[in-house]
């Protein structure tokens, strides 16, 4: 187990430095110089040969190794960054600085992970909460009206776009029908502004998530159900004497929850490394928010900073879902 | 095991006292299907007494398993009509309520399936699976005393060091040793009736007669009444007091073992007969298959189910097998042995004409 954990990490930092490459190498070959957006900006537009100014201090005239070398350098020991004329200290572990802001990426970057992490938490939450039991009780009632009407309802919703879905929420919930409670959406500090603006800030956007979550839960929780309580050892279990409840739940269930986790750690990381169209619908200022700000600007220390938060986020929520999987079906061994 | 030796030791010598402890009269099974309804079962009726062993034979789709598992209550009322009188231990249990229903399943009457990976649960661990059919019939005991019967059932149907391989998963186990844990699960409440739904199907040669033997020892040790459902006429031979051939749903011939075995006055239990291969037989001996597939319950043949497939409805006068079900009758060898079928001299066609081909060198001994 041990060794097959250490094995997975060796690889998932082989995976986060081929991410870093890529993208590197995306920015550096790309249409436009990474440099003209940043010196438009300052120059107020007029940017004209000052370019190269840019393009020399930012390292843009480097051969691309020599500057993936420095970046890499700046993760492990800090780095002086030079923009123009200005030096940005950078200490490490340094992922650039923004373009934009002139802030140091790393701090940024820890100061939108409550929000994006606040906007997972509570939507998995809804959608796990609602999902799973709705799904059992369809399970139980297969070929019944009930079912029919949930599982063709769910496969209506799930068809929608998410981000039409997430956006007629919002229309509906607060500008048609005004209720006061979504008032005012985006994340506010637990501490510093009041659990009830931090609840009442992202509640739309949980039940956006929610909503949308829980069809699908419904249907992979109402499959896997469906099939669990096919097998034969839910036979037996009935032939034991056992109460519908029992065989229901810690047979059937029990059974049919290792698929559900397993797709369940998949989105649940996705839903960490940054949901850009809720934070963007919403106005909720998190991870996701950032990184489409930064593609928008073409802030390249912030994209870069983005993705690879992403790619660390899946590599660890899908090595923790191989973990407990191992856990829950006894027959699978780690190696 | 796949021999059937023609003279059957029969236990049927042996009486009890009591009546029979399972009794099933006219049982109907009706699923109502989106083509209309299918009759699995129509008009079964039999009885088993404590101590003795009915075996049900008769291919795949003949209504074997679910006769069963409409003694078990086990079909979902709301897709399975149940029509007859399943009498157990004296109550009648079709139509009885599902609580109590719950009280005699897997406590006076207990099933052990086929293919026992897929009928335990992955994952739980043995001893846990035994211990929850052991509390949930003995409610004031404690989870201790329900470990200690654990181990003691799995020690009982040879499992070697129980005490450890209790906390084994399923998949831990040899084929044979799970289906020794299925029988201990069966056996942990001293169940008066155990059906034994093709118990040995998914097991080796070797194994299959270990499994058996256990069966056997434990039958007596309990007193219980067994059916043992089966497509093998080996395992009937080794283990069966009484016998009932099923056809499409319906029991075509019924007696005691030696009767079905060595006297049989239905071509299909012929068929059967004639489809088992005999390591011990003269090479002239032939195997012969039963030509044709079983018979689509949804449109069964119309008159005997079975002559479709039969050699010998030439013999009966008219278009009788055709149109007329016969009706299920008392046999030439007394009226313990009923068959169903419109053969004028069966034992003449079977003697003169079904045991050359099948078992030449009986055919001597037995005139």
């Amino acid at each position: 187990m041990f060794a097959y954990v250490v094995k997975r990490l060796i690889s998932g930092v082989l995976v986060v430095t081929l991410v870093s490459m890529a993208i590197f190498l995306l920015f550096w070959y790309g249409p436009s110089s990474p440099a003209q957006p940043i010196c438009d900006r300052e120059t107020s537009n007029r940017c004209g040969n000052k370019i190269e100014l840019y393009e020399k201090t930012l390292g843009y005239d480097n051969p691309v190794y020599e500057e993936y070398g420095k970046y890499v350098k700046g993760v492990f020991v800090g780095r002086t960054l030079t923009i123009a004329s200005n030096d940005y200290e950078c200490s490490a572990p340094c992922l650039g600085v923004s373009y934009r802001t002139k802030q140091p990426v790393k701090e940024e970057l820890v100061k939108r992970i409550p929000a994006t992490f606040s906007v997972a938490i509570g939507g998995a939450f809804l959608y796990l909460l609602f999902g799973v039991p709705i799904g059992v009780a369809a399970a139980r009632r297969r070929g019944s009206i009930t079912d029919k009407a949930l599982v063709s309802s769910f496969l209506f919703i799930s068809s929608i776009p998410y981000y039409l879905f997430a956006l007629l929420t919002w229309l509906y919930l607060t500008i048609t029908f005004e209720i006061p409670l979504f008032s005012e959406t985006g994340y506010f500090s637990p501490i510093k502004d009041g659990p009830w603006a931090w609840f009442s800030g992202l509640f739309l956007a949980w039940v956006a998530l929610g909503i949308f979550g829980c069809t699908q839960y419904t249907r992979f929780t109402r499959g896997a159900m469906v099939e669990a309580l096919s097998e034969d050892y839910i036979r037996t279990a009935k032939s034991k004497g056992l109460p519908t409840r029992t065989i229901v739940y810690k047979h059937g269930l029990r059974a049919a929850l290792v698929p559900v986790v397993t797709i369940f750690g998949i989105d649940f990381g996705t839903l960490l490394a940054g949901t850009i169209f809720t934070e963007r619908i919403f106005e909720i200022q998190g991870i996701g928010w950032w990184s489409l700000q930064a593609v928008q600007g073409r802030d390249l220390p912030v994209v870069q900073a983005t993705a690879l938060f992403s790619a660390v986020v899946l590599i660890i929520s899908n090595l923790l879902v191989d973990i407990v999987y191992s856990v829950l079906d006894p027959r699978v061994r780690l190696s | 095991m796949t021999s059937v030796p023609m003279t059957q030791s029969s236990a049927s010598e042996r009486t009890s006292s009591e009546g029979p402890f399972l009794e099933v009269e006219d049982l109907t099974v009706t699923f109502p299907t989106e083509d209309g309804p299918v009759t699995a079962v129509s008009g079964l009726t039999y009885s088993v007494e404590r101590g003795k062993t009915l075996g049900i034979v008769g291919e795949s789709g003949s209504g074997k398993s679910v006769s069963s598992m409409a003694v078990m209550g086990l079909h979902d009322a709301k897709s399975a009509k149940i029509s007859g009188s399943i009498r157990v231990g004296g109550t009648e249990v079709v139509g009885l309520g599902e609580s109590r229903m719950r009280a005699l399943r897997g406590n006076s009457m207990a099933m052990i399936f086929q293919d026992a990976l897929a009928a335990l649960h992955p994952f739980y661990k043995i001893g846990k699976q035994l211990e929850e059919a052991y509390l949930v019939h003995h409610s004031s005991a404690s989870k201790r005393d329900a470990r200690r019967k654990a181990i003691e059932m799995l020690d009982r149907v040879g499992i070697p060091q129980p005490d450890r391989r209790v906390d084994d998963y399923p998949h831990q186990f040899s084929g044979g040793m799970r289906q020794r844990a299925m029988i201990a699960m069966g056996l942990i409440n001293d169940p008066s009736l155990l059906i034994a739904d093709e118990p040995t199907t998914a097991l080796d040669v070797t194994v299959q007669a270990q499994i058996l033997d256990l069966l056997q020892d434990l039958q007596r040790e309990f007193n219980s009444a067994v059916i043992i459902i089966t497509h093998d006429l080996g395992v009937i031979a080794e283990m069966a007091d009484d016998v009932l051939v099923m056809y499409a749903g319906r029991c075509v011939e019924y007696g005691t073992a030696k009767q079905i075995l060595v006297a049989p006055e239905m071509p299909y239990t012929w068929g059967l007969l004639s489809s088992v291969p005999d390591v011990t037989a003269s090479t002239d001996a032939r195997l012969i298959p039963i030509p044709g597939n079983p018979p689509s319950l949804l449109r069964p043949p119309s008159g005997c189910s079975f002559h479709p497939r039969c050699l010998h409805s030439d013999k009966v006068r008219g278009d009788l097998c055709r149109t007329e079900l016969p009706a299920l009758l008392p046999a030439s060898t007394g009226t313990a042995h009923l068959k169903r079928c419109h053969l004028a001299d069966p034992v003449g066609v079977y003697q003169n004409e079904v045991l050359p081909e099948i078992a030449p060198d009986l055919v001597e001994e037995t005139r």
